[in-house]
């Protein structure tokens, strides 16, 4: 089933857009452009933070950081591996992407940890710059509770990230 | 502002530890090797990207989001009953919403801002409505039915089955987001009682 979801998927989008008599191949091409328009305005920031992470990893500063974190984790089922993850995410969204690629290559994307990084990745957002670009956009100084609000979800997406990568794959 | 802190603490705090283990000459080499590795997923990360990138303009294009947009305007008149009456701000927010789910983030934030600015316009003032609480919520905590930048970094590190992670994200997801709205419930009648 899951084999024919991305061609199924690709032959569905394009037949619609036809359909709808689309001129699908130029739309293709300039989604395309934009995509690595897109990638190429986040290639320097992974650049920067790689360098760093990779120099956190060498110095042994984040197996402390872990040890430091696990009782933490513990009660929350996180793996502990992930906090850097956790941490960093709702900050940036190039740098949680960079750790995250960073543990899935560590650990390899089908170990129980590149899972849970992948499902943490794939379920939450960068929240702070989400807040900052919707309310800032509008003017709206107060923000009352949506940061309390959006950091919950988070948190619950992180533990349910780890929840669900555990059950629904047995570790390998 | 608050990243050029987070890079300089994390350089600083890799020192640090290389200081108290006595083992310097870790140091160039890894930074000089992460800068590579950085390289190396922005190559294999480019040819998944700029595929669905194509393909998500072409949704885009075909009307796939004004679709979804029209089959959840009952839930979302619920969701905001306010900001539901108005046809200009729910047509925002139902854009918003429906370019999260099918992945199109570029078209999603525009729409975000537009349906903030509307809900402004119809209840003035600098504080934020519990309804546009409700619609950053919705938006932190990333409803997305195919998670296509991660898919794309797991097949690129050798996945047997990069999409196989789609049933985790999706009940991930919306616990995430049924948490935030609670929480966002909770938070609004504590504030006003």
């Amino acid at each position: 089933m899951l084999d024919l979801l991305v061609p199924g998927l690709m032959i569905l989008i394009a037949v619609i857009g036809l359909a709808k008599k689309q001129d699908v191949y130029s739309a293709l091409l300039e989604g395309g452009l934009e995509g690595l328009k897109l990638l190429l305005s986040i290639a320097p920031a992974l650049v920067m933070l790689l360098s760093a992470v990779h120099m956190l990893r060498a110095s042994g500063a984040i197996e402390l950081l872990t040890q430091f974190l696990s009782p933490v984790c513990k009660v929350l089922g996180i793996p502990a591996e992930t906090m850097p993850l956790v941490l960093l995410r709702p900050f940036s969204g190039s740098a949680a992407l960079a750790v995250g690629a960073d543990l899935m290559s560590t650990y390899g994307p089908d170990s129980l940890i590149g899972r849970t990084a992948a499902v943490m990745l794939g379920s939450t957002e960068t929240t702070f710059y989400t807040i900052s670009v919707y309310f800032g956009a509008a003017g709206i100084r107060k923000t009352r509770y949506a940061i309390p609000a959006a950091l919950i979800a988070d948190l619950s997406g992180f533990v349910m990230a780890s929840l669900t990568a555990r059950l629904f794959f047995t570790p390998l | 502002m608050v990243m050029g802190f987070v890079w300089t603490g994390m350089l600083v705090l890799s020192v640090i530890a290389c200081l108290a283990k006595q083992d310097l000459g870790a140091l160039t080499p890894a930074a000089l090797e992460g800068a590579a590795s950085a390289v190396t997923l922005c190559l294999s990360l480019a040819g998944p990207l700029c595929l669905w990138s194509g393909l998500a303009k072409v949704m885009e294009r075909a009307g796939l989001t004004e679709k979804l947009g029209k089959k959840m305007r009952p839930l979302f008149c619920r969701l905001f009953p306010r900001a539901g009456r108005d046809e200009l701000a729910l047509g925002y927010l139902t854009a918003n919403v429906s370019a999260n789910l099918l992945g199109l983030g570029n078209a999603a934030t525009p729409m975000g801002v537009a349906a903030v600015k509307r809900m402004q316009q119809l209840s003035p003032g600098p504080e934020a409505s519990d309804e546009m609480c409700r619609l950053i919520v919705m938006n932190t905590a990333s409803i997305q039915l195919l998670p296509t930048t991660v898919a794309a970094v797991r097949a690129s590190l050798g996945s047997a089955s990069p999409f196989d992670i789609l049933p985790a994200v999706w009940v991930t997801s919306v616990v995430s987001v049924a948490a935030g709205l609670v929480a966002a419930a909770l938070f609004g009648r504590a504030r006003r009682a």
